[in-house]
């Protein structure tokens, strides 16, 4: 395309969350300690910084401390530390088992941590960025990653603006933008669109073991003062999660008298009548989170999927060109369920490896392999690694220690505890066929503690053009028709924490209808559809959810 | 001639408004902000009518706290070409103080033409245009879905109940948009950089000599009550007995 521009920068970096920001304030940092002016560019899909992330979030600081020593002084949103913290197993609807605190592993451990909004931490990250030369563009969405003659990637495309549904160039057709960088690191999060591409061009994930995800779905509520304990942190798991479906809750109490309540289930459950959103409406009667949330009044809802493979998932981080950070790598802490501090430091590391190469006159697209042992050489790795080992070592510590938490694992989680496996089943693969699964009847939502999916859609505030391309691309369009409704009653329609997916209208009538303005980016469908026949693709650019501080 | 556009920083009009627990405000915590969408429609032609010749240079103003540069920037980035802030603490300001600190500027600035929203999304109040044309006693045009400089007047298509209504005004003029007087272009990426660059001054009340207080204070602010979820009946007759006892409608 003649037509479109272009603009250089020395690194351009897709995505403003945690790992794509750090990134990006540590290279102006080092571009100023070398004397050189930064040329750093972040895209974001998002509408505002913070309007697509999501987490939970207890947070380490550890990373933060290293990038901005004075994170205090310069009014970084991490005031809430965490003072209570208890860990129940949901036997049932009504009761539940506290496990006692000396019981628990101590990678389950938070009283270091912070409870905080990782969207508001964006947004603070973004302004330190944008102090120290660094251009943020929200509203812009990487549609395309850029390739030279090499092969090596030498930037990305932003998305065309202004295409109608049905291809044509509306009045206000706005050509995107060719972004050429030195170096472009993917900090797109989990499942990121162009990061997919990329696995599969440079085989980055071939020495890897498959990676496994699970979809966080998440409200926040305002809560009465009486019922708010700022600080206190519950974790669990068990009901209403059955059988062999991993996952657990959070439910954690912020500032100004909110509580975060979310709850992970693992993407590779089996049963396709599975529906993680009803799980996580009908887990808020039980009267241990109901007791917090009663009362109060639900603000917000939202919904991510995240990785679980931890670090034998890890594939190869750098290529010709480029970097994948953060959980686009998968590098969240899968025994800790935390993301952002290691997301954050392999950022930085990426960072440093550029910054080096450019110091000494790289002109880019070179493969900086040097990355691969700087990420070896720091805590992440280690971190990482240690999780990995997790279970094992604590075998090793003997029979009473060990046979203590391997019975805990066992008989008190059923072996839920996140411990690392070398599980190398695609998530999309485990759906057994409907008619061998029970059918889970999930009770109407009471519109005090539970709400049907379009209410909830309604609090993430997601808006799209409703005249453009529809964004989630079917390889094949009469696959789900054809095979996964008969094989697994389509799962699509209760897999989506959104209503995005809806099997309308009866016998030839029969179609499926894709309600993509509702779409909340979470990825889940790009991971589960048991066909691999949906792809996720940035829509116009400034779509989405606007989640507040999520 | 020189257009002065005013922007308002309001709530997006894709969050869903909450009111505060203690019914003092809404709350604005968290929440999203952006320029006032009849704003952006200003600003657009604003920069259509230099685009066309018929504006030399487009002054974009906008008053409140810091955080209301990031409106005038993306006006900037619209093609505006210098903002000017007015500084207040004051996030609540009533119609009629924002006039007088905009006919302030005007006096300033003496631009040929004031663009506005016709509204602010926000408070709905449809007040600052009319109030500024008064304070300045220039002639006056709302609720535009058309305009075109014609020589030393404007003429304005004006959207009135159940047709439109064609003035010619004469410059200097306040003109208000309305939604289908344009749509406001994407902004690209090269032109957000540029906006960082250009100019952007800062003035105050005090400098403008502009006292505060107009006699007018909120009290409070009440969501509308929830709406009770719906029931399905199942027949004519379950209807009609429902409508007339239960909601007591016939
Ligand atoms: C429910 C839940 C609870 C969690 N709890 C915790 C916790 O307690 N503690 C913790 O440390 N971690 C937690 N995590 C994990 C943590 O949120 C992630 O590890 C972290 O956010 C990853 O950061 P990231 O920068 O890699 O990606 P993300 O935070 O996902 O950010 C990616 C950004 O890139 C943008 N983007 C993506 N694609 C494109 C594109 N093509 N063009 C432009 N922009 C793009 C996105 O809009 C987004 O803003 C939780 C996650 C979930 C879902
Ligand atoms: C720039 C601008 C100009 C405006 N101009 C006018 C004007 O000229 N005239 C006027 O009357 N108003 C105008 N408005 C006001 C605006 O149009 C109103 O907010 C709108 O009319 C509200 O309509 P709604 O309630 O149908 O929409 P929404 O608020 O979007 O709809 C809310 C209802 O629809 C449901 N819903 C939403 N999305 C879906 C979905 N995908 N699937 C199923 N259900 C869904 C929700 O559950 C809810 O019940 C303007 C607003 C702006 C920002
Ligand atoms: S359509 Fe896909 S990405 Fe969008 S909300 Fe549904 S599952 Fe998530």
């Amino acid at each position: 395309m003649s037509e479109r521009e272009s603009m250089q920068f020395d690194v351009v970096i897709v995505g403003a969350g945690p790992a794509g920001l750090a990134c990006a304030c540590r290279l102006a940092q080092l571009a100023q300690e070398q004397g050189r002016e930064p040329s750093v560019c972040v895209v974001e899909k998002g509408s505002e910084v913070g309007a697509h992330i999501l987490s939970g979030a207890i947070i380490e600081s550890r990373a933060l401390d290293e990038l901005f020593p004075d994170w205090q002084q310069r009014g970084a949103p991490l005031s809430t530390r965490v003072t209570r913290e208890e860990m129940h197993l949901l036997r049932s609807a009504g009761s539940a088992w506290k496990v006692p605190h000396a019981l628990l592993p101590r990678a389950m451990h938070n009283h270091d941590g912070y409870i905080v909004s990782v969207g508001n931490l964006c947004r603070w990250l973004a302004t330190q960025a944008e102090a120290l030369g660094v251009e943020i563009f929200p509203g812009f969405a990487a549609a395309q990653v850029l390739f030279g003659e090499q092969g090596e990637v030498k930037g990305i495309a932003t998305g065309d603006m202004g295409i109608a549904a049905d291809g044509s160039h509306k009045d206000s057709f706005t050509p995107g933008m060719d972004l050429l960088a030195r170096y472009t690191v993917f900090a797109e999060g989990c499942r990121g669109q162009l990061g997919k591409t990329l696995y599969a061009r440079f085989g980055l994930d071939a020495q890897a073991d498959t990676q496994h995800y699970g979809i966080g779905l998440k409200e926040l509520w305002d809560v009465p003062p009486p019922r708010h304990v700022e600080g206190l942190v519950v974790h669990g798991t068990g009901w209403p999660l059955a059988g062999d479906t991993g996952g657990g809750f959070f439910l954690y109490h912020l500032e100004n008298h909110q509580i975060a309540v979310g709850l992970v289930v693992d993407l590779n459950y089996r049963n396709p009548w599975i529906s993680p959103y009803d799980d996580f409406q009908r887990m808020k009667h039980h009267p241990l989170l109901a007791q917090y949330l009663q009362g109060g009044k639900r603000v917000a809802y939202g919904a991510r999927a995240l990785t679980k493979g931890g670090f034998n998932a890890l594939p190869t981080m750098h290529f010709p060109g480029g970097f994948l950070v953060g959980c686009n790598a998968g590098t969240l802490n899968s025994a800790k369920l935390k993301g952002v501090h290691t997301g954050m430091k392999s950022g930085m590391l990426a960072a440093e490896e550029i910054a080096a190469a450019l110091g000494q006159g790289d002109q880019g697209g070179q493969d900086l392999s040097g990355f691969a042992e700087r990420f070896r050489a720091s805590w992440v790795y280690d971190e990482l690694q240690s999780s990995r080992t997790f279970a094992p070592a604590l075998h090793k510590l003997g029979p009473l220690l060990g046979g203590a938490l391997f019975a805990l694992d066992q008989t008190v989680f059923r072996g839920r505890l996140p411990i690392a496996l070398h599980d190398k089943t695609p998530d999309c693969a485990r759906l057994r066929p409907a008619r061998e699964c029970e059918p889970i009847a999930y009770p109407k939502p009471d519109g005090v503690l539970s709400f049907d999916k379009l209410s909830s859609v309604f609090l993430s505030n997601t808006s799209h053009e409703e005249d453009q391309p529809c964004h989630l691309h079917l390889a094949d369009p009469s696959l789900p028709l054809g095979r996964n409704l008969a094989e697994y009653a389509e799962p699509a329609q209760r897999y989506c924490p959104a209503g995005v997916y809806e099997i309308v209208g009866e016998g030839s009538a029969q179609r499926f209808q894709i309600n993509a303005a509702n779409c909340v980016h979470c990825k889940t469908c790009d991971i589960k559809d048991p066909a691999q026949n949906i792809t996720w693709v940035a829509p116009e650019g400034g779509g989405g959810p606007n989640y507040p501080n999520m | 001639m020189k257009v002065l556009v005013a922007v308002k920083r309001v709530i997006d009009y894709n969050v869903k408004v909450r009111v505060r627990a203690d019914n003092s405000n809404v709350d604005l915590a968290n929440v999203k902000m952006s320029i006032n969408p009849f704003c952006e429609i200003a600003v657009e032609e604003s920069v259509r009518l230099k685009e066309s010749g018929a504006a030399t240079e487009v002054v974009v103003v906008s008053i409140g706290p810091k955080a209301v540069q990031e409106q005038i920037r993306s006006a900037l980035a619209a093609g505006a070409d210098r903002g000017i802030w007015v500084e207040t603490d004051d996030t609540e300001l009533s119609g009629l103080a924002v006039a007088r600190l905009l006919a302030q500027v005007v006096r300033d600035e003496q631009p040929g033409l004031v663009l506005l929203g016709k509204q602010a999304i926000d408070t709905d109040n449809n007040q600052t245009g009319q109030m500024l044309a008064a304070l300045l006693d220039w002639p006056q045009a709302t609720f535009a879905s058309k305009l075109e400089v014609k020589g030393a007047e404007v003429e304005v298509t004006r959207e009135i109940d159940g047709g439109l209504q064609t003035l010619a005004l004469t410059l200097p003029a306040v003109v208000t948009a309305d939604l289908r007087l344009n749509t406001p272009r994407y902004i690209k990426l090269p032109d957000i950089m540029k906006a960082k660059r250009k100019p952007l001054a800062t003035t105050s009340p005090a400098a403008l000599a502009v006292g505060p207080g107009t006699g007018v204070k909120l009290l409070g602010v009440t969501p509308p009550t929830e709406r009770r979820g719906g029931i399905k009946v199942e027949s004519v007759a379950a209807l009609v007995d429902c409508l007339k006892n239960q909601a007591q409608v016939l």
